[in-house]
């Protein structure tokens, strides 16, 4: 990449350690995302223009999901204004609205019901913030909900665990049941469950795609490497963001998984039916979608008989992969009980490296100088391998079995502690660019840091939107757009398949 | 008069806040998680999970972690509190504990403890602007209830002291159905007054905190979800989805 020291007329950084802003009342009240249009609401069962008594619908789904999830009515009760998640998010940091701040984001919505369903907001709302619903709340709510990305970086810093991303995603459910939606996750899920995935491929243009990628494979290695579709009876059904068909660098991602499978020699198949990772049911926060999506994957597994399902790099696809799966579309009693399920293609792959089945020379990533970035949904809402935080220890562990130079970002910025991208939780999309490039400012910040300290060249995510999101906006921070890779790219990078022609003087 | 209008305001605070946690525990306890949203990294065994809740109750660890000045003021603000109320078991109790007489001396001291952490909380939130701006005036008024009580209670401790068999007599009563005498000094009188009103909005205030804690599900289920369903009933009853791939949307 370009040295940095080109680009020191980047105004953005804060210094290091991270600064906390002033409020700025109000800073970010006009970043407003598209509001969808009726057919792709009414496509997910939801009305399709605001309701003329969108008040009482609102009151009344309020009230439901109070009784249907322990979660929304723990944490509208318990939070005490102790004010330790308020320097936390990334779009207060980034935007200075204190709207931003998780408590007040909450607040946002505690304060409607503390005013409908608690003594003190009935009789005392002046005593304890409560206030009606009128059409500027609900504006406010849609405005500041859709600031969010429900990256739960806030839960790990409250006493009580109050999660903000739970509230988000009523919040955005209460929404969608009165008619307004946002336009770019009401319509990809619309897409989704016409076409099998976010991005309305179809078979037909995904298998051309894919023959592509294999003649670049056969190119670039000599060894015919397979990437399957719709192959009935294969062991392995692999779910993968539809993103990793065509957006760089995620097709690098997917190229590496193929090497991997090939070099373990096991049959491995994609879905066209189920041709989608990511899951946008959880975005807005709605049970049924997220269980219909979800569900894609149990009918494909079903139908192609595979034994093992495993997921490719996607954050929130992890999330609900790992915490939800089971719960939504199980029981997997027909899946081969000996491995995970689902199982992590990090997991396979660090089982591939360590049992030495996997031939690496590491030697052929020593010009990138690595650092990770975990991507919130699989640092918070997920896990991988047997030990509690493996979210954290498999990636690092596979990147430092590719690759000589690895360097971790500062601690208050990875791991439990990670920054979101800026682009998560139905937030990676045009309108809101604006609120994308202020929200990755911390990550920038730390990337910068390491880049100074230690000339990190290359910052690795296993997440789709995370790396849509830092190829965007990394250059606004002077960064190359190829400073973001996939982790399997560089695994790929380092690979050395059977029967591959090397240049030794390549690297 | 006075100790009968007192005896009705505890007895009439006792039941409000007995039965109202009771409300809140209860909802909380039968309202469904339908997804596991533990925030992880998580403990994988119900055993590592009791222990991450005893370091969140006994060290606040999270908030730790997360800001070390609201910490240490939260830190003497419980701990101080909660002396103090083993001391006042002493009240309580026709013989007083042996555990109690040896902490005593400490818990009288505690009050300090106690003050300087709702002291410095309150300073935080009059003049940490992040603080200042969630703040809604219940949240200073609870912090005015708590510096009331335990300002009132150290006045009695070191200044004019009230009398102490007296109010024992008393209490033992009220606990027994009797409504004895109480001493009618008026700092016992606000001091009882402010702790019989904490009592009543406990139950409606955001002390539900105290029960909210374990029943956080972020912190309180076993990261175990790719072991362990949890259908809901309310999603059991959802329509049913179709078996394998309809043959009209085969590829
Ligand atoms: C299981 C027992 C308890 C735990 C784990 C607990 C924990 C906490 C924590 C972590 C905070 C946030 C930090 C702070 O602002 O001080 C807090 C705040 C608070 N707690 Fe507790 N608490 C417990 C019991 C109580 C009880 C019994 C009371 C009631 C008298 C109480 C009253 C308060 C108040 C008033 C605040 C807010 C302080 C402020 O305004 O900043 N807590 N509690
Ligand atoms: C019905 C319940 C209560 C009774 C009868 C009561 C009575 C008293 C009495 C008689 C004293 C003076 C002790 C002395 O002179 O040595 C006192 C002190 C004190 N009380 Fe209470 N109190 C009650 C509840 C509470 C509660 C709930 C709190 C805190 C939230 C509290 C906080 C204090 C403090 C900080 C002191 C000063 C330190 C000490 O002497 O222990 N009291 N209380
Ligand atoms: S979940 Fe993430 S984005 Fe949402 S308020 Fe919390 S820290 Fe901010
Ligand atoms: S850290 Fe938790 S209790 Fe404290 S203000 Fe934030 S949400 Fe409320």
């Amino acid at each position: 990449m370009a040295p940095l020291d080109d680009k020191k007329d980047v105004p953005m950084f804060s210094d290091y350690p991270q600064q906390i802003p002033k409020i700025e009342c109000g800073a970010s009240l006009d970043t407003d995302t598209f509001k969808a249009y009726p057919e792709h609401n009414e496509a997910l069962g939801f009305p399709g223009e605001l309701l003329p008594n969108w008040k009482e619908v609102a009151i009344a789904k309020m009230g439901e999901l109070a009784k249907k999830n322990r979660a929304f009515q723990v944490y509208l009760d318990a939070c005490v204004k102790c004010g330790a998640c308020t320097d936390k998010c990334q779009y207060f940091l980034g935007t200075s609205d204190p709207k931003n701040m998780p408590v007040a984001r909450q607040d946002l919505l505690r304060s409607v019901y503390r005013r409908y369903f608690t003594f003190a907001g009935k009789y005392f709302p002046w005593l304890v913030g409560a206030r009606d619903l009128t059409k500027e709340v609900l504006d406010e709510w849609y405005t500041y909900y859709h600031q969010c990305s429900q990256c739960r970086r806030c839960a790990v810093a409250c006493p009580y665990g109050i999660d903000t991303a739970e509230i988000s995603m009523a919040a955005r459910e209460i929404l969608d049941s009165v008619g307004v939606g946002q336009k770019y996750c009401n319509e990809i899920i619309a897409k989704l469950k016409k076409t099998g995935n976010n991005l309305g491929l179809n078979p037909k243009a995904l298998r051309a795609t894919l023959e592509d990628m294999e003649e670049d494979l056969l190119d670039e290695t000599g060894v015919e490497v397979k990437i399957p579709l719709d192959v009935k009876g294969a062991d392995i059904l692999l779910i993968t963001p539809s993103a990793d068909f065509f957006a760089e660098p995620h097709i690098e991602g997917l190229m590496g998984y193929a090497k991997v499978f090939h070099s373990a020699g096991v049959s491995w198949t994609l879905s066209s039916y189920a041709s989608e990772a990511a899951n946008f049911g959880m975005f807005i926060g709605s049970y049924e979608n997220m269980r219909e999506v979800s569900w894609r994957i149990r009918q494909a597994a079903k139908d192609l008989g595979v034994k093992r399902i495993i997921f490719g790099e996607c954050g929130h696809a992890w999330r609900v992969a790992y915490s939800f799966l089971n719960t939504l579309a199980g029981p997997f009693d027909f899946l081969d009980q000996n491995y995970p399920i689902p199982q992590h293609i990090l997991e396979f792959t660090l089982d591939e490296i360590e049992s030495g089945r996997l031939k690496i020379d590491k030697s052929r990533n020593d010009e990138h100088v690595v650092t990770f970035h975990d991507s919130c949904n699989v640092a918070r809402g997920s896990a991988m391998g047997d030990k509690e935080g493996g979210q954290f220890d498999v990636p690092r562990a596979v990147l430092k079995a590719v690759c000589n130079n690895f360097h971790d970002m500062e601690r208050d910025t990875i791991r439990e502690n990670t920054f979101c991208c800026g682009g998560g939780g139905g937030l990676l999309t045009d309108d809101l660019m604006d609120l994308r490039i202020k929200g990755a400012k911390p990550r920038m910040t730390a990337l910068k840091q390491v880049a100074d300290e230690h000339g990190v060249n290359k910052m690795v995510a296993i997440c789709a939107i995370c790396k849509t999101q830092f190829a965007k906006v990394m250059p606004k921070y002077g960064f190359d757009m190829d400073t973001i890779q996939s982790a399997h790219q560089l695994v790929a990078n380092a690979v050395i398949l059977d029967g591959q022609e090397t240049e030794d003087d390549a690297e | 008069m006075i100790s009968t209008v007192y005896a009705v305001l505890f007895y009439l605070a006792t039941i409000l806040l007995v039965v109202g946690v009771g409300m809140r525990v209860w909802k909380y306890a039968t309202t469904p998680v339908p997804l596991n949203i533990v925030v992880s990294p998580a403990p994988r065994t119900k055993r590592g999970v009791v222990f991450r809740m005893f370091r969140e109750v006994i060290f606040f660890e999270s908030l730790f972690k997360s800001n070390k000045w609201i910490w240490i003021f939260a830190y003497l603000f419980h701990w101080g509190m909660l002396i103090v109320l083993l001391r006042h078991l002493r009240y309580f109790t026709l013989n007083t504990w042996w555990w109690v007489e040896i902490i005593s001396p400490i818990g009288r001291l505690m009050a300090f403890a106690m003050l300087a952490g709702l002291l410095g909380l309150w300073a935080r939130r009059v003049l940490q602007e992040r603080i200042r701006y969630i703040s809604n005036p219940s949240d200073h008024l609870m912090l005015a209830l708590l510096v009331g009580i335990a300002a009132s209670g150290a006045l009695m401790s070191y200044v004019t002291h009230t009398d102490i068999i007296m109010v024992k007599a008393y209490m033992l009563g009220l606990l027994r159905f009797r409504i004895g005498d109480m001493p009618t000094d008026p700092i016992l009188m606000v001091h009882l007054g402010l702790v019989a009103l904490l009592m009543i909005i406990f139950p409606i205030s955001k002390l539900l905190h105290v029960p909210g804690v374990f029943f956080a599900p972020s912190r309180t289920l076993v990261d175990n979800a790719r072991e362990k369903r949890r259908v809901s009933k309310w999603a059991r009853n959802l329509p049913p989805l179709p078996e394998g791939i309809p043959a009209n949307e085969e590829a």
